[in-house]
């Protein structure tokens, strides 16, 4: 394989998978194993869009993580964030991380393909082997949830309708 | 028209073709509630990239460095190997360091501006949906947040006298920090880049140089703490009288 040809992609493989696992230390592992599969794996790649197939590998890789529980589905992100007296904007940060943990992880990586990595949804429904149908209903799901928890987190207790 | 949730969705991800997209436009001038669903969607598109980005920036660490094993180097200099054919000999984790050996700083890292310049064209400009992160309707948004993440003030060369427009720029991480890269395209759908990145530490100051990148040529040069390079699949000619022009118009 031309490493040449992977090596750009690395950067955006990292971010993805720090998006999906939350801790960095499980994110570069997802990437590692991600590089070495798409090495031995290389002779079945057809010439064309590179970017999905090694995105599709993730996928496989993820998923075998996750079955074998190397990842927790909904690990919790990074705690080093927040101290007691927590600017406004970093709390933003910690709800979106943790309504991203929070969601299922089949939804969690077509949010994130999509609004992170700018995949189309053919290249998603490629990646990951379903339907464009199903691409579309786990991403509105996704979103729908994923900003659920945010307005529900960042209300303060005094704002909430009192029923 | 009946703006539904997937319709919508589809529209803020760039999904739909031309008339479709400017039917959704026009259709959500009368419609704030779908308004507030498409902000929502931008929204969060936003703070997405906002958390997540700075990885993009991350210096890799070693494990993922890929590394060319050596003696494909050695051969290439020497021109006797076959691209392709034996490189998945040596393809067993050939980014990791084996104990002891000095890290050679990851391809990414070390490679020299034209090569550099050269992957990232041939990435990017192959994109067919998104060349670019901020299109050259914003071009005064893309000069100033490519400025402010370069810390210098950038100058986008005008190429429409070669035929070229701007389509927009791109962030990109390199070894000496953020990069710049701006893209061109002529009316046959050619496109051109331009790499803006601080110079590398032991880069000299240099006039015009050309290298040839496989099919890509790059002309470059680096003029006080930056480099240039322009990048194209045209013939040289041509692309040494525009980047002859680059070079006028960011020192006139």
């Amino acid at each position: 394989m031309d490493y040449d040809q992977v090596v750009p992609y690395i950067p955006n493989l990292r971010r993805y998978a720090r998006a999906l696992v939350g801790d960095r230390h499980a994110a570069d592992d997802l990437v590692q194993d991600t590089l070495e599969r798409a090495v031995t794996k290389f002779h079945l790649w057809r010439p064309g869009n590179l970017r999905a197939w090694l995105f599709s590998i993730m996928h496989n890789v993820f998923v075998n993580q996750l079955r074998a529980r190397r990842i927790s589905p909904s690990a919790e992100m990074d705690e080093n964030f927040a101290g007691a007296t927590t600017p406004g904007w970093i709390i933003d940060v910690r709800d979106l991380e943790r309504g991203l943990a929070k969601l299922p992880a089949e939804q969690r990586e077509v949010v994130l393909m999509v609004s992170l990595e700018d995949l189309s949804y053919e290249e998603v429904s490629r990646a990951l082997g379903v339907p464009i149908g199903t691409v579309m209903s786990r991403l509105s799901r996704g979103r729908e949830k994923l900003r659920r928890h945010m307005d529900g987190e960042s209300a303060r207790p005094n704002l909430k309708a009192v029923p | 028209m009946n703006l539904d949730d997937d319709l919508l969705q589809a529209f803020v991800d760039g999904m739909l073709g031309e008339s479709e997209r400017a039917s959704v436009e026009a259709a959500l001038a009368h419609d704030a509630d779908a308004n507030r669903r498409v902000l929502r969607l931008v929204e969060q598109r936003r703070l997405l990239h906002e958390r997540f980005d700075p990885v993009l920036l991350e210096p890799l660490p070693a494990r993922l460095q890929m590394r060319r094993p050596r003696w494909i180097g050695f051969a290439r200099a020497a021109g006797v190997l076959a691209v392709g054919v034996a490189i998945g000999l040596a393809a067993p984790r050939p980014w990791q360091a084996a104990p002891g050996t000095e890290l050679v700083p990851s391809s990414l890292a070390a490679a020299a501006l034209p090569a550099r310049a050269a992957r990232a064209h041939l990435v990017y400009a192959a994109e067919v949906r998104h060349p670019v992160e901020v299109d050259a309707s914003q071009q005064e948004h893309l000069v100033g947040w490519l400025s402010k993440r370069l810390g210098t003030k950038l100058k986008v060369p005008v190429l429409s006298p070669e035929g070229f427009e701007l389509l927009g720029g791109r962030l990109l991480p390199g070894p000496e920090g953020p990069v710049a890269q701006f893209m061109y395209q002529d009316g046959g759908g050619k496109r051109l880049t331009l790499y803006v990145s601080a110079r590398a530490r032991d880069e000299g100051q240099t006039a015009f140089r050309v290298s040839q990148e496989g099919a890509v040529s790059v002309f470059y040069w680096i003029d006080g703490n930056w480099g240039y390079a322009l990048s194209g699949e045209i013939d040289r000619p041509a692309l040494s009288r525009i980047s002859t022009n680059v070079y006028r118009q960011l020192n006139p």
